[in-house]
């Protein structure tokens, strides 16, 4: 199994006209993701290498059964384009869209808490959700992901989540699903709704968390782990180093004070009985480690790793 | 973006909090002159992006234009922690009778803006925050409700604002949280808020956080000049198009994405060295930016080595080393390079750098092995 996505999964690409979501929105079909409409308004009528183009969202619902979206439109339109989906009808919605401002995602935000509880937006600013044989939504390279589980990713980071999901991938050990929930201050889904995906999930024997300095919600997922999770969990932070006040790329990557830290972040984790890596390479080690020593366990009633 | 002290105020104004009258001034003549013209005594005030400004001789009051004249030449020059301040903001004299705080900001953690009054204002708030919680009071603001007049006066009331004060502190903190949504600051900031002797309510200092993503709403934003402390580098880089940091270490750093650069910083800490820099390239890594890359690490000093970890995933392995490859022969670097380069397409473009290893050019198998190699080189040429 996997979470938010599988291989039933229509998508409609927002903004499938414009070179980002045209490039990336053709890899996911590539990859084998069920693409199933795109919209700009205006163009509708049009197509997009046999993809049918729409004016709004409904039409795309209406006529092609879509129920999840990628929005792959500029800043100034991703909060709006978010809001059309969600008003369809759509249940996920993954935007990749960088610099929205943060008045705008704390509006997006506070609109789909209060009018959309049951739309799920991941992002933005987020490389998206592959489940891998089944399902790319985003910019995620299907290439280095492999099918099969047992490993849950979970990341604010993007290249982090790609290097996890190439390490992983080399040494033989699949993932169920890996969601980049982006590095904005205002994100549409947290570690905490991930982890409780993938503490429901079966398929799911263990996880990969990937996080970075700024805000707390590694602290919030080290608290739902000590008390919630059953599964293991290997956890790399990335900006120990990151000077104190500065941005680092990531809206959400800054450090003020004693908050946020890398450090604060890496404890707290610890304390819930997490692995804590101290590098990338280090965290892909001990994920393959903790699967080898599950595989033992669960060979008898999983025969397909 | 941050402001200073006297962009902050002004960009407080533009949205009707009250300020104290001032002006800028760059040299001791403009400071006299604008010190006549708010009127006796003045505050003379460093305008430098640096914390502790009043400890290190840059606040004086002036009661007279023979003090102005002393204390402005004093001043301008003055090494405020290694800030050197350029420019002052001669500000017209408050009688303080009480000192509060207020702020805006986004609260991460429950997804909605939070305001913050302290009647404890004047002071460092976070030590407040610290050592006694209770003496801030705190609102979240649903971005779909806002803030008005009677959530305000709640707010300053709960934080124990004196009765003079509430009314006029209310109706500031409707026109702060105005200037921080419509005005799309990160962070608004007034510490102190001040009632003076006579009755009134104003903000005394300003900190003025800017969102810069929202830059393309905010023309008149190209008119706040960029002040104090500019790193050479950083600039070279902003103009470049690059997302760079300067540090001050050894060790030059070019990644792909913000997530693989923070944790290459950390890598490299580990294996025992230091970083010159955070440079992240973005996804696609191709000759021209890594040109503008290698350009911007050059210029600096201190670099002994300098460190590409590059992760393809859309971006394939191969097209980044021939842009590597390209954009060495565009630019002479004073440093050798480490290389390593994962992810789609990694085993010819390890061939590719193989045929050009050197002394010069080091590829490196995973990270750790590259930040290993790179802190060595860095070590041993120092």
């Amino acid at each position: 199994m996997s979470i938010f996505v599988d291989e039933h999964t229509r998508v409609v690409v927002q903004g499938l006209t414009g070179s980002q979501g045209r490039f990336h929105g053709l890899r996911n079909r590539a990859y084998g993701t069920k693409v199933v409409a795109g919209v700009t308004p205006g163009k509708g009528g049009q197509d997009v290498e046999g993809i049918p183009i729409y004016n709004d969202v409904a039409d795309a619902v209406a006529r092609e059964g879509a129920d999840a979206s990628f929005v792959a439109v500029p800043p100034g339109g991703a909060a709006d384009a978010v809001l059309a989906a969600a008003e369809a009808g759509i249940r996920l919605v993954v935007c990749i869209t960088e610099h929205i401002p943060a008045k705008d995602e704390a509006l997006l935000w506070a609109r789909l808490r209060r009018d959309f509880p049951r739309t799920r937006l991941v992002g933005p600013n987020c490389p998206g959700v592959i489940s891998p044989g089944k399902c790319n939504i985003g910019i995620t390279s299907g290439d280095i992901a492999l099918p099969g589980g047992p490993v849950g990713i979970v990341s604010r980071s993007g290249t982090l989540t790609y290097q996890a999901l190439h390490e992983l991938s080399q040494q033989g050990v699949g993932q169920t699903t890996c969601v980049g929930i982006g590095g904005d201050p205002v994100p549409g889904t947290t570690f905490v709704d991930v982890l409780r995906g993938f503490q429901a999930d079966p398929e799911t024997r263990a996880i990969m968390m990937i996080g970075e300095i700024g805000g707390d919600g590694e602290e919030r997922a080290a608290e739902y782990i000590r008390n919630e999770m059953t599964k293991p969990v290997v956890a790399y932070i990335a900006g120990v180093t990151a000077p104190e006040g500065r941005k680092m790329g990531h809206a959400g990557a800054i450090v003020s004070g004693s908050k946020g830290t890398a450090k604060a972040k890496m404890e707290a984790l610890a304390a819930a009985g997490v692995t804590v890596a101290r590098n990338p390479t280090e965290a892909g080690e001990l994920m393959v480690s903790v699967v080898r020593a599950l595989s033992g366990k669960w060979s008898a009633d999983q025969p397909r790793l | 973006m941050d402001l200073v002290e006297y962009q902050g105020k002004q960009y407080f104004a533009r949205y009707g909090v009250p300020i104290s009258a001032g002006r800028v001034a760059d040299t001791v003549d403009e400071a006299l002159a604008a010190a006549d013209d708010v009127g006796y005594p003045v505050v003379v005030k460093a305008q430098v992006q640096v914390g502790g400004r009043g400890k290190a001789g840059g606040v004086k009051l002036a009661a007279d234009r023979a003090e102005v004249e002393l204390h402005a030449s004093n001043i301008l020059g003055l090494d405020i922690k290694g800030h050197i301040v350029k420019r002052l903001w001669i500000e017209h004299a408050t009688d303080i009778a009480k000192e509060y705080y207020a702020s805006f900001t986004l609260d991460r953690a429950s997804r909605n803006h939070l305001a913050m009054v302290s009647a404890r204002g004047g002071i460092d708030i976070e030590q407040v925050a610290d050592e006694s919680p209770e003496a801030i009071a705190r609102l979240q603001i649903d971005p779909l409700d806002g803030l008005d007049q009677q959530a305000a006066l709640q707010l300053v009331t709960d934080a124990g604002l004196d009765a003079e004060a509430l009314e006029q502190a209310a109706q500031i903190l409707v026109q702060l949280y105005r200037c921080y949504i419509e005005g799309d600051a990160d962070l608004v900031e007034v510490n102190p808020l001040v009632l003076t002797t006579d009755g009134r309510v104003h903000a005394l200092d300003a900190k003025v956080t800017l969102d810069d993503d929202a830059a393309f709403r905010h023309p008149e934003w190209s008119e706040i000049e960029a002040i104090g402390h500019v790193d050479q580098r950083e600039q070279l880089a902003k103009e470049k198009g690059l997302n760079y940091i300067g540090l001050n270490g050894t060790v030059g750093i070019i990644a792909n994405g913000a997530g693989l650069a923070m944790s290459t910083l950390d890598v490299v800490n580990q294996v025992g060295g230091s970083a010159a820099n955070f440079l992240d390239i973005g996804g696609g890594a191709n000759a021209e930016v890594m040109a503008n890359a290698l350009e911007v690490i050059n210029t600096d000093p201190n670099v002994q080595v300098i460190l590409v970890n590059i992760f393809g995933g859309i971006v394939r392995c191969d097209e980044v080393a021939q842009g590597i490859l390209d954009a060495l022969e565009r630019v002479e670097l004073s440093s050798p390079i480490v290389i390593r380069l994962d992810g789609t397409n990694s085993k010819q473009a390890r061939t590719m750098l193989e045929d050009h290893r050197s002394g010069r050019l080091v590829p490196e198998l995973t990270m750790l092995g590259a930040a290993k190699r790179a802190v060595e080189i860095a070590g041993g040429r120092s």
